[in-house]
């Protein structure tokens, strides 16, 4: 038992640098506030860490030295106060130095002023819809088809053959690298909930209710994720694509969409 | 007075008793209408159990569907009523009755009392649960079949529900009638029927947690009632309580769902941190280290429990103030959580152990439950939460507080207690084989769910995308051989009687009154109250 937690620990402290298929660990992301939230998962992981390794080592070395078939001597002591008072005060002390960083990007996380660009997020059972409020673009977005005739019970389609199974949409969400980005949510049946791991975002979609998130990130790439609230059957297929490329590419893609329509 | 002379009293009690038309009524009979705390304590038990099983069936038909990726057994629908109806069962069936069976049986053998307070309502609060059960359950067989908007119930997605509806919402309002009378029945003997010279404080902990968590039921079961109440008249009478068309606020119930929900969560693990209290200095040889601050501890973590329910909800858009609030205050409840098991590991230290299937389970419990408790620090911390929410990092979380938690905490004390049942020790080599076996299975199943629930794999999905495929199929590997080990339980449980005659002490000079009475317990016990004594472990 203890063997297992402690291998599954060291995996854990291991995945920063094993960049296998079978991530471990959060991601980085791509954004400061997925960084920062990183940082954060991670320092309150290593202080948990460091008081395991603490309780668990003298809970061990008495499992081990003070047991009977050692001829060990029960002693009689059942109190101390100021054992008492030190544990109580160390671990206050903890979380006060957790609690003051993640008050900081708590406050930065909230700031979605000055947005460049406004994206009107609608969620529905089960797929999404996206209206750049600036634009008239404005689409829906589900399943991809590959993953459609794959998810099927009983279809004799392999999901290893299936690229990004379950991970793949029709129309992904098109933003610029750079800007800041501001997305507001709302449902138009049950809640939903719209998460990107690499952007940090979840944020529930709530009928009746408009929420915001915002993202900026530099880098050029595709981001996936999925509906996270249980919204019914097809709760499990509705993905999540965001595709960051460069201004110029997104603005050949605005103008081609204005074309399209 | 001395052991001794209580164990003489007790004895004639029970010849007085042959003559007497106090002994159990035969037959059907004896359950269907006992007022005996030990029959009712028995019939919890084994309802739990039931149930557990139940639960269980429905965790291996998930964790089937999820070995590997693709949809192969069930459809999405199906898959959704089982996750819904495994938590409602295992929360409900199996670990509260659990506890409360484990209440009846001891507390008052623990108090000096002869009996329940109120041995009616102790009939009447087992005897609806296998009526709430069955309305649950029959909804398995309606058409839109059972609940499958999880167990949280949230609008407006709950109202999707099919003719299950009412009748989950009328399951539920047995369940809690069924927890609020129990909650009372314990109150009204923990403060009344105490032995003359057992103050407050001289209470064993078991008693203590129990008499927390019975004033937490009482607070938060009526309000969980009443919103479930309002999803019926949102549903059929035409309110608009939690509906946004009608002006109606959704987050509203979560705020009412999670107030409920949060000291729900605590009604379940504080009587195990009861238990483990009570195994622990058995086993090291060595009393309780901080009994008193223990209480303290308990005491506080049942208070923070009324402050912290937003953590749940840190994605539904709160003002950035509230979550400041909810993430202080469940920060804190890492002190008092600590100081528990600061104090078993202090307990053990310089103990003179042995490792007895109980203790095994305690022990397993203090090191697994400590695991569930940092990842529920790490939970702690909204913007980190906000990523492990409604992924399976959370599933990791609250299935470690509550299986290595609470239901290693439930073996513990049935191993601990079952020879004071029966009069016979169990099969301890299986008792052990089956505490290795349940450990093993158990972190095979719910280490490496943290670890997909980081990667990105969102909770309640039927199907998912390939690069989770190892972890999922080394978790279901380990729920089928945890499913299969609980079977060796059972074994146990049945065998029990083929065992050794134990003496009225059954271990090794275990503090507390229910080791005076013989073992198996008669009938009646403390007819008249005992007196404390240096021996029996209060000092």
């Amino acid at each position: 038992m203890i063997r297992n937690l402690l291998l599954g620990f060291s995996v854990l402290a291991l995945a920063d640098t094993a960049e296998a298929d079978w991530a471990l660990n959060m991601p980085k992301g791509v954004t400061e506030l997925s960084l920062e939230t990183y940082n954060l998962h991670m320092m309150v992981f290593w202080w948990c860490v460091a008081i395991g390794v603490a309780v668990f080592t003298v809970m061990i070395i008495s499992l081990f030295r003070h047991r009977k078939s050692k001829g060990a001597q029960a002693a009689t002591f059942s109190h101390s106060t100021t054992a008492e008072v030190i544990w109580t005060t160390i671990p206050v002390v903890i979380l006060v130095l957790m609690a003051v960083p993640t008050a900081e990007t708590m406050v930065r996380m909230e700031d979605s002023r000055n947005p460049d660009m406004t994206i009107v997020v609608t969620a529905h059972q089960w797929k999404w819809h996206y209206k750049y409020q600036d634009s008239n673009i404005e689409y829906y977005s589900s399943l991809a088809r590959s993953s459609v005739e794959a998810r099927r019970k009983g279809t004799d389609i392999d999901p290893y053959s299936v690229e990004n199974y379950l991970l793949d949409v029709d129309n992904p969400v098109v933003v610029p690298s750079g800007a800041k980005i501001r997305l507001l949510f709302t449902s138009n049946d049950v809640i939903h909930a719209w998460w990107v791991k690499d952007l940090s975002i979840k944020k529930d979609a709530i009928p009746g209710i408009v929420n915001e998130a915002w993202f900026k990130t530099e880098q050029v790439g595709t981001y996936r994720g999925q509906c996270a609230e249980l919204c019914g059957k097809d709760h499990g297929y509705m993905p999540i694509v965001v595709e960051v490329v460069e201004p110029e590419a997104y603005q050949a893609w605005v103008n081609s969409h204005d074309a399209g329509h | 007075m001395t052991r001794g002379i209580k164990k003489m009293t007790t004895e004639v009690m029970d010849a007085h008793d042959m003559h007497d038309d106090h002994s159990p009524a035969k037959g059907i009979k004896r359950w269907l209408f006992s007022t005996s705390h030990k029959d009712i304590g028995t019939m919890y038990l084994v309802l739990s159990l039931i149930m557990f099983f139940v639960g269980g069936a429905m965790a291996m038909i998930i964790r089937s569907e999820l070995a590997i990726p693709g949809l192969q057994f069930v459809h999405p629908e199906f898959f959704n009523q089982m996750t819904t109806m495994h938590a409602l069962i295992m929360v409900f069936g199996a670990v509260m009755p659990a506890f409360v069976g484990l209440a009846n049986w001891m507390i008052p053998l623990m108090i000096g009392a002869p009996d329940m307070a109120l041995p009616r309502m102790n009939n009447w609060s087992f005897w609806i649960l296998p009526v709430a059960f069955g309305l649950l359950a029959s909804t398995l067989f309606m058409p839109g079949g059972a609940p499958a908007g999880g167990w949280t119930m949230y609008p407006p997605l709950v109202l999707q529900t099919g003719d299950a509806f009412p009748f989950l919402i009328f399951s539920v309002h047995l369940l809690g009638l069924s927890s609020i009378m129990g909650a009372i029945n314990i109150i009204v003997t923990v403060i009344n029927m105490r032995a003359p010279d057992m103050s407050l404080l001289k209470m064993p902990m078991f008693v203590w947690t129990w008499l927390i968590t019975a004033y937490l039921l009482i607070a938060v079961m009526p309000v969980f009632a009443g919103a479930v109440t309002m999803l019926l008249t949102d549903q059929f009478f035409g309110t608009s309580f939690f509906l946004a068309a009608g002006g109606g606020d959704p987050v509203m119930f979560q705020h009412i769902f999670w107030f409920f929900g949060h000291p729900e969560v605590y009604i379940m693990i504080l009587p195990a941190f009861g238990v483990v209290s009570e195994i622990i200095p058995t086993f090291s040889r060595k009393p309780l280290f901080g009994h008193d601050s223990m209480v303290y501890a308990a005491s506080c973590i049942a208070f923070l429990s009324f402050i912290v329910w937003a953590h749940h909800m840190f994605t539904v858009g709160m003002p950035l103030t509230s979550q400041l609030f909810f993430m202080f205050a469940t920060m804190l409840i890492a002190v008092p959580t600590g100081v528990k098991i600061f104090n078993w590991v202090a307990t053990m230290w310089r103990g003179s152990m042995t490792f007895e299937t109980p203790m095994l389970f305690s022990l397993a419990f203090v090191f697994l439950f400590t695991i569930g408790g940092f990842s529920g620090l790490m939970l702690a911390i909204a913007p980190a939460d906000i990523q492990y929410q409604d992924t399976y990092f959370v599933v990791a979380h609250f299935h470690y507080t509550l299986v290595p938690g609470s239901v290693f905490a439930i073996m513990a004390g049935t191993y601990y207690w079952l020879p004071k049942w029966t009069g016979h020790m169990y099969n301890e080599t299986l008792g052990k084989v089956h505490f290795w076996t349940s450990t093993f299975f158990v972190n095979l199943t719910f280490f490496p769910m943290h670890f997909l629930g980081l990667a990105g794999m969102p909770r309640r999905i039927p199907d998912y995308s390939t690069q989770f495929a190892d972890f999922n199929t080394m978790a279901s590997v380990g729920a089928i051989g945890f499913g299969v080990s609980q079977l060796l339980f059972v074994w146990v449980l049945l065998t029990s009687k083929k065992g050794t005659k134990v003496t009225a002490e059954v271990w090794d000079k275990p503090p507390g009154l229910e080791w005076t009475v013989p073992s198996p317990a008669p009938y009646h016990t403390f007819e008249t109250p005992p007196k404390l004594s240096d021996a029996d472990g209060f000092h």
